[in-house]
């Protein structure tokens, strides 16, 4: 692995989106055997339509029809071929998900699914557009990698490797992406969480470029008042790093867990089973706490479910006064 | 490998009856559903595919997806007899660690394309194997994908319906195993699925209907479907349980196989095949 991280978190250059509609023309003009299928989301606006008419049938809309498009993809992967596959979190984890267990991971297939607007981030589409509980529903899939990348950097790394991948692939997708933590050509491994900050007194583990933005504040509004908050970058959620977790639990005594999803199942609950293998050190979880979502700006979101950088900040309190 | 009429009849009866031993092993199975596609299978292994035992994972191969994967014993048949599987596999369906599940698996069977056994996924992924095969100008292999008559209340056969109809998937031919009974009661009882032919022309499906019993008609027919212009569906209609002692029974979806069962329907087709010999004679 050769990372180099930010000195401090900067502004992104690029979109995420961006970045996916670059990936997915690179990987049409550079292989002959990798597909994008979207579930009628844009992708083509994205790739442009004249990209599109030049590489004829590399592109797939596959309209409204999730169930569907998951099985083509999974046929297509059973003749050799690399599909992407584009659509909602929501509807790739919950309403296709019989059909990426059994047409996908059953049959040992090799299909990468982009889920777009994890959590609060599907914003003014509302609570029947939020997925609160992908990461715990993708992870109990035996085989299945689970992604969500930090950044314009880590995301752009990971669409290679999961296309280089045998096995399914769930890559937890934010389209805007503020900040960027990592600089160009940084080399990940999954399977390896990093550490954005250094510190001994707790350890924040978060993954996504919203909950690791509001961590690194965090971070920094304890460093003020004298409290060193180690800051881990949990983006590969299958396979867990359980080493650096445990590393952590010797090293400051107190974990908080920080995500964009449901408290039951999710990163907290991945963090906090590790200690079962391990030792027992108090855990706080930041998250969605068991309920629906509802619409609103991010902004607004953040503070509703209470993933902003002044929770995490208590939340890690709390945990250092419980060890 | 039998390329005429009578040979293919005979196929079918030893197929069936394969399929009923089969069963009778762990004592219990998706009988009804295997003896209606006895005729199919027959044709399909015994004519129309271009599939090899040497080589089942052969890169130009005609597929199949058997999408009603729960009639496995039939498929089992038809590969043990073309030299697929080993004959020991037989006696072992649904044993801890066998290669014979209930339900077609890929991942442990030698000559199964797709594992399948949540109805309503396999013609979409048929259809997504056609279609790369379009775009790897394959034009002289097919997709074959065998559904059920219950399976097509499976909104999701229809999602596929609705993709294969406008990539115009031609390479891709359905087989509806219309024997009009599903688990619970007939097919009639629980959602009314006719008229069935004239819904997959509605979808613009190259539709043609059968009796899925007459092996003549179901080659003639397939051979025909592979010209097409469109993606083509060959609704078979068919009984469930067809020659054996599961015909007569309501309840034959899911079932026991007692000795006597098993002698019973063994006798019946063997003079079956006896006397498709002596006309041929």
């Amino acid at each position: 692995m050769n990372i180099q991280i930010c000195a401090k978190p900067v502004t992104a250059e690029v979109s995420m989106n961006k970045v996916l509609g670059d990936c997915f023309q690179e990987f049409i003009t550079d292989t002959s055997d990798i597909y994008i299928i979207d579930a009628d989301l844009g992708i083509n606006r994205l790739l442009t339509e004249d990209f599109i008419e030049q590489n004829p049938g590399r592109y797939i809309n596959a309209g409204i029809a999730e169930a569907n498009m998951i099985g083509l993809a999974c046929g297509m992967s059973a003749n050799g071929k690399r599909p992407f596959v584009h659509t909602f979190g929501f509807l790739a984890s919950k309403r296709a998900l019989d059909q990426v267990y059994m047409s996908g991971a059953f049959n040992m297939q090799s299909v990468n699914i982009v889920a777009i607007f994890p959590g609060i981030l599907a914003d003014v589409n509302g609570g029947t557009h939020m997925t609160f509980e992908d990461i715990a529903i993708m992870r109990t899939i035996p085989g299945m990698t689970v992604v969500e990348p930090a950044d314009m950097v880590q995301g752009k790394e990971m669409l290679r490797q999961a296309a280089d991948l045998h096995g399914m692939v769930y890559l937890r997708w934010d389209r805007v992406g503020n900040q960027r933590f990592y600089e160009p050509g940084s080399q990940f491994e999954i399977g390896k969480a990093i550490q954005l900050r250094e510190g001994n007194d707790a350890t924040i583990c978060a993954a996504g470029n919203l909950c690791l933005e509001q961590s690194i504040i965090a971070a920094d509004l304890l460093a003020e008042q004298g409290i060193e908050a180690r800051v881990l970058d949990m983006f590969s959620l299958k396979p867990l790093d359980t080493l650096t977790i445990h590393k952590a639990i010797d090293d400051t005594g107190a974990l908080i867990t920080v995500e964009n999803h449901s408290v039951i199942g999710g990163l907290g609950a991945c963090v906090a089973s590790t200690m079962s293998q391990y030792r027992y050190a108090p855990i706080e979880m930041v998250g969605i706490q068991d309920e629906f979502g509802e619409v609103g700006t991010v902004k607004d979101l953040q503070v509703r479910y209470g993933l902003t950088a002044v929770n995490i900040v208590a939340a890690v309190k709390k945990a250092i006064m419980r060890k | 490998m039998p390329n005429n009429i009578p040979e293919l009849k005979k196929l079918a009866a030893i197929l069936r009856m394969e399929a009923l031993k089969i069963i009778s092993y762990p004592g219990k199975g998706h009988v009804g559903g295997s003896m209606s596609l006895a005729e199919t299978m027959a044709v399909l292994y015994g004519e129309i595919m271009n599939v090899s035992s040497e080589s089942p994972k052969k890169l130009d191969r005609d597929k199949l997806v058997f999408s009603k994967g729960h009639c496995g014993p039939i498929l089992y048949a038809a590969l043990a007899q073309f030299g697929y599987i080993p004959m020991e596999y037989l006696t072992q369906m649904n044993r801890i660690g066998t290669k014979l599940p209930s339900h077609v698996n890929a991942v442990l069977t030698p000559g199964v394309d797709f594992s399948t056994g949540s109805l309503g996924q396999g013609l979409s992924v048929a259809a997504g194997m056609a279609y790369a095969d379009q775009q790897d100008g394959l034009n002289n292999r097919y997709i074959y994908c065998i559904i059920g008559d219950g399976e097509c209340q499976e909104g999701q056969v229809w999602e596929a319906v609705m993709f294969a109809a406008h990539h115009n998937l031609r390479n891709l031919i359905v087989l509806v195993d219309n024997n009009k009974k599903q688990c619970s009661s007939y097919t009639d009882n629980i959602i009314k699925l006719e008229p069935i032919e004239e819904k997959f022309s509605a979808f613009n499906f190259d539709a043609t209907r059968i009796d899925g019993h007459d092996v003549e008609a179901i080659r003639d027919i397939i051979l025909e479907a592979q010209k097409q212009p469109n993606p083509s569906v060959i609704v078979l209609d068919t009984i469930k349980g067809k020659d054996s002692f599961a015909e007569k029974l309501y309840d034959n979806h899911h079932i026991p196989i007692t000795k006597q069962d098993l002698d019973q329907s063994i006798r019946f087709l063997q003079e079956k095949i006896m006397a498709i010999e002596t006309v041929k004679g």
